[in-house]
């Protein structure tokens, strides 16, 4: 790449993202053995020999609470402050917020610091079941854009900007427009665009990037977030980036009031934060900074040949950049290996279970007609070449015909009731099978991905039951209802 | 006292075995691995691939031959042969020995290894120049991938199973083989010992992986001082022909071919095995 000779601005960048200051102080902490007589009461490790003897001393040691020299996440005046100011810079935001509950908690953050109980929020139905646990939480109305579906895929897309642009045409009181970037399969809408909307029309853009962490660093990548000029972003750093699970990052830009935005996160974050995570939120930015662009350059040489090799073996169709249209599809992220099972006759999770029964093989997710896995550069090349032959050999050992696959459309969602409403209102029990035309009280989900076959408030169209049984035959994890068996649905009494 | 090198192969976390050094040969990081060569006094040269020994060359002989013969006297005609793995070009040298073979593959994933044999370990790489073997540098399990009842015989001469030939112990490396041999076909592999917990994980994983894919699949013995325990097996597993029962010894004694470990009444005592492996190999065989 020709690099232009760094400015001296940049150099004090590259300087100052050199440094780790919430995991030095950490480090630092675990030498000076301080005498503790606070939480938690294993006190690196002593009080619990077992425990560390699995987990290591060395993280045993890192794991304190919340003291002067560490700072306080739920008020940062110190290094957690400092360590949040580089992350804010390396992702181009104004502020940036350590998150201890995973990407759900930003998602949720974001919506309830931006909507309260009846303001309408505009949402493709595709999106996280986190988006809309945040409405049944703050009671906030759904306005849902259909974002249409891959006719030979059959998996949802992005938002079409004219869908987006009627919708804002028919709820201009919305507060604000949330978008996937990109959505699991690694589908983006056209984020530039619909931030201009959104903002003439005075509402906020806030996005799930809880799967496009890597956008921030390699040019090549769909448009991140905080570059289309998104108010506030969830990113996953934990997915795609590096950090230990559980850990993420909410990014803002003003005018969102930083402060305001500290104490809704507040409102559900614990008091406890665990050092472990918010350290490696530190480490990690740094990492992301330095070495990003090289590590996502890797993952999409893999991605790449993987598509490629996969296409060669017939039947698969593992699909890539081609999918791109301009609108629903505006751009695509070529880190994500997402392959088309359908024509070999085998659900996506078919297949996903005997890559792990048969050879040993783990990947993201199998739903209906796909399969999705991650690459990193942490990858092997030889693990790659292993994925690969694993589907040559379930295709040849076991390749049917695709006649009777579930074939599955985008469901227009019948929303009957509010999801706060519905969620808290009164309701009976009724068997799976027996619940068409009922307004479903809770969620059904396949996870992953995590996204609502139906969710509270919507009505359980054949359609929509067609897809619950299917997903549930074919051996998908399904969540959601208090019954843990899913014979049973919670419906409106 | 006077200042000695010796080189130790951790043959498991609690037991190593060493040799003395009497010269490092060559040293280099490819690509792949760290690869040494070291003249030993009592061993002579070796081949070293991160940190764990490959071949001797007092001793190699019986690994090379052991892998080569047993499967040329059962398969009444071999004409393409497939090595996967052995950049040192050992089991290339004894299969040259068939003038009947008309074509050897050879994939090795490291460059490095076959351009360093092939300066550095001439006992084992003389071979590599015969007219009939063709050398490619690729990953093994893409190479067989695009196959399709191509070969007589595939023989994998790998590593250890934890490195770069870590894909050659997965089930869907034998599927690929089975794919890329012809009806009557063999495949030979490199099964690892079955004496140290850390190594019969090997053994049992590949021999479950094997069963499988295979119809006949058994595993047979040598003795090799140098590796972990001595007692070192290889995988036969086959479309058709059995180990003993399509051993034809008329045939194979004919061809005259110079051995210094292999006959052909040690083919058949190769494949008598202690109670211990059986038992290994049972349990395996019941989970199928
Ligand atoms: C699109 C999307 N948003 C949000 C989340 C929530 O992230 P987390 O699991 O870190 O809470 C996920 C996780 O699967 C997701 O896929």
């Amino acid at each position: 790449m020709a690099r232009t000779v760094p400015s001296r601005a940049e150099d004090a960048r590259t300087a100052r993202q050199r440094a780790t200051p919430l995991a030095d102080a950490l480090d630092a902490q675990r030498i000076n053995r301080l005498a503790h007589f606070d939480v938690p009461a294993h006190k690196s490790g002593r009080g619990n020999p077992e425990l560390t003897e699995y987990l290591g001393e060395r993280a045993m040691a890192m794991d304190v609470n919340s003291m002067k020299p560490l700072d306080n996440l739920g008020h940062p005046v110190s290094v957690i402050r400092d360590a949040q100011r580089l992350a804010a810079e390396a992702f181009g935001a104004d502020d940036a917020f350590f998150m201890v509950n995973g990407t759900t908690s930003a998602v949720q953050a974001m919506i309830m610091a931006t909507c309260t109980a009846g303001d309408e929020i505009i949402l493709p139905r595709n999106v996280h079941r986190s988006a809309i646990n945040a409405l049944v939480v703050c009671g906030a109305i759904p306005v849902y854009v259909n974002p249409g579906t891959d006719k030979r895929l059959g998996i949802p897309l992005g938002m079409r900007v004219e869908d987006v642009a009627k919708a804002i045409a028919e709820h201009p009181s919305a507060k604000a427009v949330l978008v996937n970037n990109p959505t699991y399969y690694g589908i983006c809408s056209n984020l530039v665009e619909i931030v201009k909307l959104a903002h003439a029309a005075g509402m906020r853009v806030l996005a799930d990037e809880a799967h496009g962490t890597h956008f921030y660093f390699h040019e090549e990548l769909p448009v991140s977030a905080m570059a289309a000029g998104c108010d506030m972003t969830a990113a996953s750093i934990h997915k795609t980036g590096g950090s230990l699970t559980q850990s993420s990052v909410l990014l803002t830009r003003r005018p969102v009031n930083p402060d305001y935005v500290r104490q809704v996160i507040t409102l559900t974050q614990s008091t406890s934060a665990s050092y472990l995570l918010l350290s490696s939120l530190d480490i990690a930015r740094k990492n992301l900074f330095f070495r990003g662009r090289e590590m996502y350059q890797k993952t999409m040489d893999f991605a790449d040949y993987a598509r490629e090799e996969i296409n060669e073996l017939g039947g698969y169709y593992a699909f890539g950049p081609e999918i791109i249209d301009g609108d629903a599809v505006f751009a695509f992220d070529r880190t994500k290996l997402s392959v088309h099972t359908r024509d070999i006759g085998l659900a996506g999770i078919e297949v996903y279970d005997h890559l792990r029964d048969d050879y040993g093989i783990q990947i993201e997710f199998g739903d209906v007609g796909n399969l999705l896995a991650i690459l990193s550069a942490g990858d092997r090349m030889m693990d790659v070449e292993r994925l690969i032959s694993a589907l040559e050999e379930i295709k040849r050992l076991r390749e049917k015909s695709p006649i009777g696959l579930f074939d599955h459309e985008y469901i227009d969602p019948v929303i009957a009731l509010p999801p706060q409403e519905a969620f808290y209102a009164k309701k009976r029990r009724v068997p799976m099978r027996a619940s068409t035309g009922l307004v479903a009280g809770e969620f059904v989900m396949s996870y992953p991905p995590g996204i609502p076959i139906v969710a509270p408030g919507e009505r359980i169209t054949p359609d929509v039951l067609e897809h619950i049984l299917f997903a549930k035959e074919k051996g998908c994890f399904m969540t959601g209802t208090e019954d843990m068996n899913l014979e049973y649905i919670n419906v409106l009494a | 006292m006077r200042t000695e090198l010796w080189y130790t192969d951790e043959h498991t976390r609690d037991v190593r075995f060493s040799m003395k050094v009497v010269e490092q040969i060559a040293s280099k990081k490819s690509a792949v691995q760290q690869i040494d060569i070291f003249d030993t006094s009592a061993y002579g040269r070796v081949l070293v691939l991160d940190g764990g020994l490959m071949i001797t060359e007092k001793d190699e002989f019986i690994y090379h031959e052991m892998i080569t013969h047993v499967p040329m006297a059962v398969h009444p005609r071999v004409k393409n042969v497939l090595v996967i793995g052995g950049g040192d070009g050992g089991t290339v040298r004894e299969l040259t020995k068939y003038r009947t073979i008309e074509s050897i593959d050879l994939v090795e994933v490291d460059k490095h290894v076959v351009l360093l044999a092939k300066k550095y370990l001439p006992f084992t790489s003389s071979k590599l120049k015969d007219k009939r073997v063709k050398v490619w540098f690729e990953e093994g399990l893409r190479y067989v991938r695009g196959k399709k009842a191509e070969y007589d015989l595939i023989i994998v001469d790998s590593s250890d199973p934890y490195g770069p030939a870590e894909g050659f112990f997965t089930r869907e490396f034998y599927g690929t083989c089975f794919k890329a041999l012809r009806d009557d076909g063999i495949l030979i592999n490199q099964h690892e010992s079955p004496f140290y917990a850390a190594h019969q994980k090997s053994v049992r994983d590949a021999h479950r992986h094997i069963v499988m894919e295979f119809p006949v699949s058994t595993v047979y013995q040598c003795h090799i001082p140098s590796y972990p325990s001595g007692h070192w097996l290889f995988g036969f597993a086959s479309k058709k022909y059995h180990p003993i029962g399509n051993l034809d010894e008329a045939r194979w004694n004919k061809l005259r071919i110079n051995t210094r470990y292999y006959n052909t009444a040690l083919h058949r005592g190769a494949f008598a095995l202690p109670n211990y492996v059986l038992d290994i190999l049972k349990e395996e065989e019941s989970g199928c």
